[in-house]
């Protein structure tokens, strides 16, 4: 009993779905700052995603198209944030004390990280609007792109740290044997994955299923009110949870003492604001150009690190 | 003064709309996005789709072809919704006034929320424009639209 509620604290409130989309937001709050900056803005203020959200949840009307299926079109903005937040739950906690993980759980993660882009797809087929099917289309095609390359990235700290695919064990192999992104099969799989992320995120160059300018935030484009805020908070907590993920496979993941806290952030933020600056420095890409350069050079790039990996460099 | 309408006024999302427009406003549409003006730093967005939008910038004099469409946007728009006539033709038709192709002012289609006087308006004209559609909205406490 008491254990069943901790599980429930520990995923709607800390690091759940409480605290992770209240990071994602403020993460979102960088993010547009940041790309503020460089185009020589002001930028909003910091309460800004605080604002757009509340507004969202509290004052605004949520409408269903007609011809749209009620259940998937309301039904899967809910399933989108449970998943994200059932993925920095799993990811900080395991983080917090890395022997509470299970076997293969990094296999779960990669699993459930799929869940927001599917639920996403489903959520615009659903919708009963031309351009948010051409959006989900695109979306399956971006999918079917970027996750060859990720999965196999992901390898190489499953190889260093000696055929474990457990998140807390990559974790304890770091803290005796120095950083994976050290090593020169850690450092190609590291730029691959942040390519991989940044193309799971929905940035630009590879936001070609939300195109803003073409098919006007394609799978979002029916959602308003409630749900635009509930898959708005799913993708808060994405972004706020995937350099974490970065830094837990490459940088030895999150240290609880001053000094490592500090060390923490400084990784995190560099790891932000390189996505950011790649995002506000480059062009949106084609489906088919995104297409090739996946499973082109990044995947032949990754599985070198494999190789790489596998004979000890 | 309530909260809820307080949170409003620090995001309000666009939709631009061109009922007609000769395209001047539409530029000094995106003349207030640029670094001297930045109207993002009030939490104004200009998105894409009128499902994500609170005010609905309505540009040109809105010609007889407009006019179902200008109707069906608004009734698309989540409400509460706002809607702000942008520009000498936006507020009365400008020099389109006796024109066969105009035959309505905006005002007289869609209920309009606050206007934007100018041909083009320039950017300052703007930002006054929306610290008025604030100020209206904080004075309305509790009302539906």
């Amino acid at each position: 009993m008491i254990k069943s509620l901790e599980y429930i604290f520990l995923f709607l409130v800390f690091p759940g779905l409480l605290f992770s989309s209240a990071m994602g937001l403020i993460v979102g709050w960088v993010d547009r700052k940041v790309t503020a900056r460089l185009q020589w803005r002001v930028g909003p203020p910091w309460y800004q995603n605080f604002a757009d959200m509340l507004k969202l949840f509290l004052y605004k009307e949520t409408l269903i198209p007609a011809g749209a299926s009620t259940v998937l079109f309301l039904g899967m903005p809910l399933l989108a944030s449970a998943a994200a937040a059932l993925v920095s739950t799993v990811v900080l906690v395991i983080n917090f004390s890395p022997q509470s993980g299970f076997i293969g759980d990094t296999i779960v993660l990669v699993y459930l990280m799929m869940i927001p882009p599917l639920a996403l797809m489903l959520g615009a087929f659903a919708s009963a609007n031309p351009l948010a099917s051409l959006g989900a289309s695109r979306e399956m095609k971006a999918m079917l792109s970027y996750e060859p390359p990720f999965i196999l990235s992901l390898i190489v700290p499953i190889i260093k740290a000696g055929y474990v695919i457990k998140l807390g064990d990559i974790i304890t192999y770091q803290v005796q044997h120095g950083f994976i992104v050290g090593s020169a099969s850690g450092a190609i799989s590291f730029v691959v994955m942040l390519l991989c992320v940044q193309a799971k995120l929905g940035f630009v160059p590879f936001d070609i299923p939300e195109a803003e300018t073409e098919i006007i935030s394609g799978p979002y484009i029916e959602y308003s009110g409630k749900a635009l805020a509930v898959f708005k908070l799913a993708k808060a907590m994405m972004l706020f949870i995937m350099p974490v993920f970065l830094i837990t496979l490459y940088f030895g993941g999150l240290r609880l003492d001053f000094e490592g806290f500090v060390k923490n952030i400084l990784q995190y933020l560099l790891i932000l604001v390189l996505i950011i600056v790649i995002k506000n420095t480059n062009p949106r890409v084609r489906i088919d150009q995104a297409m090739r350069f996946f499973w082109g050079p990044l995947l032949v790039l990754a599985a070198v690190s494999v190789a790489l990996a596998s004979f000890g460099y | 003064m309530g909260l809820k309408e307080k949170i409003l006024t620090k995001s309000l999302y666009a939709f631009h709309l061109s009922s007609g427009s000769c395209n001047n406003c539409d530029i000094e549409l995106l003349d207030c996005l640029t670094p001297r003006y930045d109207l993002e730093r009030f939490g104004i967005v200009l998105v894409g789709s009128i499902k994500h939008a609170d005010i609905l910038l309505c540009t040109g004099s809105a010609n007889r072809l407009c006019i179902p469409r200008i109707k069906r946007l608004y009734e698309q728009m989540p409400k509460p919704g706002f809607v702000v006539a942008w520009g000498a033709c936006g507020s009365s038709r400008g020099l389109f006034k006796d024109s066969y192709n105009t035959g309505l002012p905006l005002d007289e289609i869609i209920p309009v929320d606050a206007y934007i006087p100018g041909c083009p308006p320039k950017p300052e004209a703007v930002i006054a424009a929306l610290v008025k559609l604030k100020t209206k909205i904080l004075a309305k406490k509790g009302s539906s639209r």
